[in-house]
């Protein structure tokens, strides 16, 4: 056990048994069974690390082919399936599962003073579901029929007749699949973040992660459907001969594609709005300040991902629609912006006027700053549609959406990573090592994709396997295959430095930053009912309310407030904050798993089209909701 | 709408140019290339540009105003604020306040509004699809995977991968497709359009200056996207009708005993199952019209030149030049293939 807050001595029989009452199972039974929002949380990190690994291999795979003119590396249909696979790879299972699935997790019910998420089991369901999906479609990939026609899956070059076989099947049921365990978890963090706050932090004293993470929960909700529906349309065209795509029979090829983006373009704010968040928890710690215009940031959160709604026909501006639509979308596009602007301002105003302390996660949140601020003024640029429409699908496009996807959505991953580590693991982590991991990684991706914007200019098109002599394009290729190794060397730093720290690394305390946020005011790692006593909260930094967290100690010490009997949990009005109830919350399930295992095999079942056996095995999707609903923990009297 | 940039204009273009990327000369040394949105041939280019280099010389100033902000935070490091609790609601906060509001939300604004009107209301003119009634002439671009076919509506011409058009005329360009989404693109001359199945879209074509530019399908098709490419081979007007008048002919029959066993190569083998040759039975439709081969300067999409080496390693291993492409290696003998050659090469 690593060094925790001394609790009073009278306290110390409570204590003892709260962590009785919500120990989890030794050994691997624990994790598997586990509705532990931590655990859940640290799964999904391990998870989406690996699943990291295998998009950035993929990267760098694709940037030796281009190292050079006429390379011969790798053929095009093997370069075909590592970009589709790279996109899939790092949108939906490494950003998404870990900005929401491991920081939201981990983090949110501990930031607001709850003892897990609202609904236990469905959180680990979710984690199971994407585990799922991530073996289903890398199974793709190890059978030689990975999807191969992008990420964004265009038909008619994806539908039957141009891309028969099982590839674009894996890609549509591994979706649908993955985008299940987004919704479920979506859900989740609405309702938790709503009701299980506790008690006194009405909605202007939650800390502005949790902002980040309601917005994109509520846009994961309202976009995935769309998405759903695309490639279930795309699945239908392929299986059973629909004709939703085929121009030829009645249908639209653009439909398609306004599906998508109606998913795709919000899901971009989604990836880098719960980044913002990790960043304006990391900017108050090490500048000891709260965040400046702190309204304006919360109201700007929420706005990027709705705006984010009405933009996504920006996508399409070169498929030839009405110059009127094509303006409409140009000056919505305009109107995101400023909530994007109100933000970087907010974030470095603070530092400014703070007290700033430029460690690793500092620094990476000012690369974050950098890199989102040149690949926002480049996003803008595409609100100019005759622009737009010279460099959309070229290696412009790219080096903008790489510059807010790495820089604006992966460094402040790798900040938060920093950031939280002493809290996780109750160790810190070694400081110059941090540093040299900051600098190499931001001068690789700067070297690596700073060129795409000029070769990009230059006539590169997208998604070609390789390229022509003689049009310029080599010494930029070569700069940015160079960045490409530069990154990975110092993304292997940076894991190499938490890993050593995690067995070498100094005792780190409860709160090694003096950080703003309630998760600093227990033990690292926390305990498994993360607080004993329900904490009283009177503003959003509520680490820096000493009398509040005086309180909290003396309540302790005279078990006021302590919920023992059970696992029980406050529940708050969703806007105010005020105590409603308490319920109890569920133990370790195996049904999770067991539901996610049996849809897993109705997914296997459809992908071979096999109708019959998907409709048995959906009895056995069935039968694990029913064991579920049987094991319903008591409602509190 | 008359365009927005004339002669002077291009000339204040390059001024500027000089100006804004005087440290990014090294990186940018490649710009004179063929395909090149920062080296426009015609005026919608050049207007689309001469924006591009005032959004970057904006960009710049933008970026260093955030990085200045974050520099001089790091300058009082360790110091500075005068709160003596860091949740002191008042230390520093109006004017924090005061700067999001002048630069986060009063400043972009402006901003927006002014790319706004230059972008979507003016420069827009220029590029968008044209009226009918403003070109002289028309051209059909037909997507195929993977080469581009032109047509020239009115008369037979009908040809692949090198699109000839009179220099100094506003040209209607259809862009459609045989079978997947393409994207027509060559940047010296315009901004790009979408193929889209079962639908046409127009966009115009005008070249102020004579020579080749050189295009690529810009929108992922499968396999082979990144070998097609297309030419646009700038001619004067004169020249431009005399190739027209030329490329819509029947081929010339074969001469020499060589050229006539070729063409009977031609026509007994598979070849006329995919390829025409007007003025023969020949009339596939799979491939690209084959009646003036010999006067094109590339084969396959750009990836090969048209030379008698490089078209009888295409016919007999396509397959290994350029992988997936749509044409199987065809197996001939060594003076079935001089002799189809002969017959080829004598189609100009």
């Amino acid at each position: 056990m690593a060094t925790t807050v001394p609790p009073p001595a009278s306290a110390e029989p409570l204590v003892e048994r709260l962590e009785q009452m919500w120990q989890s199972r030794p050994g691997i039974l624990g994790w598997v069974m586990t509705t532990d929002h931590k655990r859940i949380g640290l799964l999904y990190f391990w998870t989406t690390l690996v699943l990291f690994g295998a998009g950035g291999a993929e990267a760098l795979i694709m940037r030796t082919q281009l190292i050079q003119p006429n390379n011969n590396v790798v053929g095009p249909a093997t370069y075909d399936e590592l970009f589709t696979m790279h996109g899939i790879t790092m949108i939906f299972f490494f950003i998404i599962p870990m900005t929401t699935g491991a920081f939201g997790n981990y983090l949110l019910p501990l930031m607001i003073g709850a003892r897990d998420m609202a609904f236990p089991r469905m959180n680990a369901l979710s984690y199971w579901v994407f585990l799922g999906s991530a073996i289903f479609i890398y199974t793709s990939l190890f059978a030689g029929v990975a999807p191969n026609a992008g990420w964004f899956d265009y038909v008619p070059l994806a539908g039957p007749k141009y891309d028969p076989g099982h590839a674009i099947d894996f890609y549509c049921l591994g979706i649908i699949f993955n985008g299940i365990s987004s919704s479920l978890a979506s859900a989740n963090f609405i309702v938790t973040i709503f009701k299980l706050r506790a008690p006194g932090m009405s909605i202007n004293r939650m800390p502005l992660f949790c902002y980040a993470q309601v917005a994109a929960s509520f846009g994961l909700l309202f976009a995935l459907p769309s998405l759903t529906v695309a490639t279930t349309f795309l699945f239908l065209d392929r299986t059973i001969g629909t004709h939703f795509y085929d121009a030829a029979k009645g249908g639209s090829t653009l439909l398609w594609q306004h599906l998508f983006w109606f998913f795709g373009h919000p899901e971009v704010y989604i990836l880098i709005v719960p980044a913002f968040g990790i960043a304006t928890e990391i900017i108050p710690a090490f500048t000891q300040r709260r965040v400046v215009a702190f309204p304006f940031v919360a109201i700007a959160e929420l706005l990027v991902v709705f705006i984010g709604f009405g933009v996504w026909a920006h996508h399409m501006f070169a498929t030839g629609m009405p110059t009127v639509t094509v303006v409409f979308f140009a000056a919505a596009t305009a109107v995101v912006v400023i909530p994007s602007t109100i933000q970087v301002f907010a974030w470095t105003m603070t530092m400014f006027t703070g007290r700033p302390r430029f460690r690793t996660p500092l620094l990476f949140i000012c690369g974050f700053i950098f890199m989102f601020v040149a690949g926002g003024l480049t996003g803008i640029m595409f609100l100019a549609v005759p622009f737009d429409q010279q460099v959309t699908d070229t290696y412009f496009v790219i080096a903008h959406f790489h510059y807010i996807i790495f820089g604006a959505a992966v460094f402040p991953i790798f900040g938060g990573m920093y950031y939280w580590f002493p809290k996780v693991t109750g160790k810190l982590y070694f400081e110059l090592p941090g540093q040299i991991s900051f600098w190499t990684i931001f001068l690789g991706t700067n070297l690596l994709f700073f060129p795409m914007h000029i070769v990009g200019l230059e006539g590169m098109t997208r998604r070609v396997y390789t390229y022509p002599g003689g049009l310029g394009w080599g010494p930029e290729n070569l700069a940015e295959t160079i960045g490409a190794y530069l990154t990975a060397l110092g993304i292997v730093v940076l894991f190499a430095n938490l890993v050593v720290s995690f067995f070498k690394g100094l005792p780190a305390g409860p709160d090694p930053w003096h950080g703003a946020t309630l998760e600093w005011t227990i033990s690292s790692p926390p305990p498994e009912y993360n607080y004993a006593v329900i904490p009283k909260v009177s503003s959003a930094y509520a680490n820096w309310d000493y009398p509040d967290r005086e309180e909290d100690r003396r309540k302790l010490a005279s078990a006021v407030m302590v919920l023992d009997q059970g696992h029980e949990q406050p529940v708050s009005s969703p806007v105010d904050g005020w105590w409603t109830e308490i319920i109890e919350m569920p133990h370790d399930s195996p049904w999770p798993i067991a539901l996610a295992f049996s849809m897993f095999l109705v997914f296997g079942a459809l992908l071979f089209h096999q109708w019959i056996v998907a409709g048995f095995l959906t009895i056995a999707v069935a039968y694990s909701l029913l064991g579920w609903h049987g094991t319903e923990p008591q409602e509190a009297e | 709408m008359p365009a927005l940039t004339t002669n002077r204009g291009t000339r204040q273009g390059r001024w500027r140019r000089l100006l804004l990327i005087a440290p990014l000369v090294v990186v940018l040394a490649g710009c004179g290339g063929v395909q090149n949105a920062l080296n426009p041939h015609s005026h919608p280019a050049a207007d689309i540009a001469n924006l591009f280099w005032w959004m970057m010389g904006i960009s710049f100033g933008g970026l260093a105003l955030v990085s200045g902000i974050m520099i001089a935070a790091w300058f009082k490091r360790g110091r500075g604020g005068t709160r003596s609790h860091p949740n002191d609601r008042e230390a520093g906060e109006r004017l924090g306040n005061k700067v999001v509001i002048a630069l986060g939300v009063v400043m972009p604004i402006c901003v927006v509004c002014a790319l706004f009107v230059v972008g979507d209301a003016l420069i827009i003119n220029v590029t968008q699809a044209p009226a009918r009634s403003s070109t002289s002439l028309t051209v059909k671009a037909i997507g195929h995977q993977w080469w581009w076919q032109f047509e020239y509506p009115g008369t037979r011409a009908d040809t692949a991968d090198e699109m000839h058009i009179p220099v100094d005329t506003r040209i209607n360009l259809i862009a459609t497709t045989a079978d997947v989404i393409h994207s027509f693109w060559v940047p010296a001359l315009n901004r790009k359009i979408d193929t889209i199945p079962s639908h046409a879209n127009h966009i115009l074509i005008y070249a102020n200056k004579l020579g080749s530019y050189r295009g690529q399908c810009a929108e992922y098709c499968g396999l082979q996207h990144a070998h097609m490419a297309m030419l646009v081979i700038v001619q004067t007007k004169a020249a431009f009708r005399s190739w027209l008048h030329g490329e819509a002919a029947k081929a010339r029959p074969p001469a020499t005993r060589a050229e006539k066993a070729g063409q009977k190569v031609f026509l007994d083998g598979p070849c006329s199952s995919c390829h025409t040759i007007r003025g023969t039975s020949a009339s596939g439709f799979v491939g690209p019209d084959l009646t003036h081969l010999a006067s094109r300067k590339w084969l396959a999409g750009l990836t090969i030149p048209n030379r008698p080496g490089y078209l009888g390693g295409w016919i007999m291993d396509s397959q290994h030049i350029k992988p997936g492409n749509e044409m199987p290696d065809i197996n001939l003998t060594g003076r079935q293939l001089r002799n189809l050659l002969a017959y080829l090469e004598s189609l100009g």
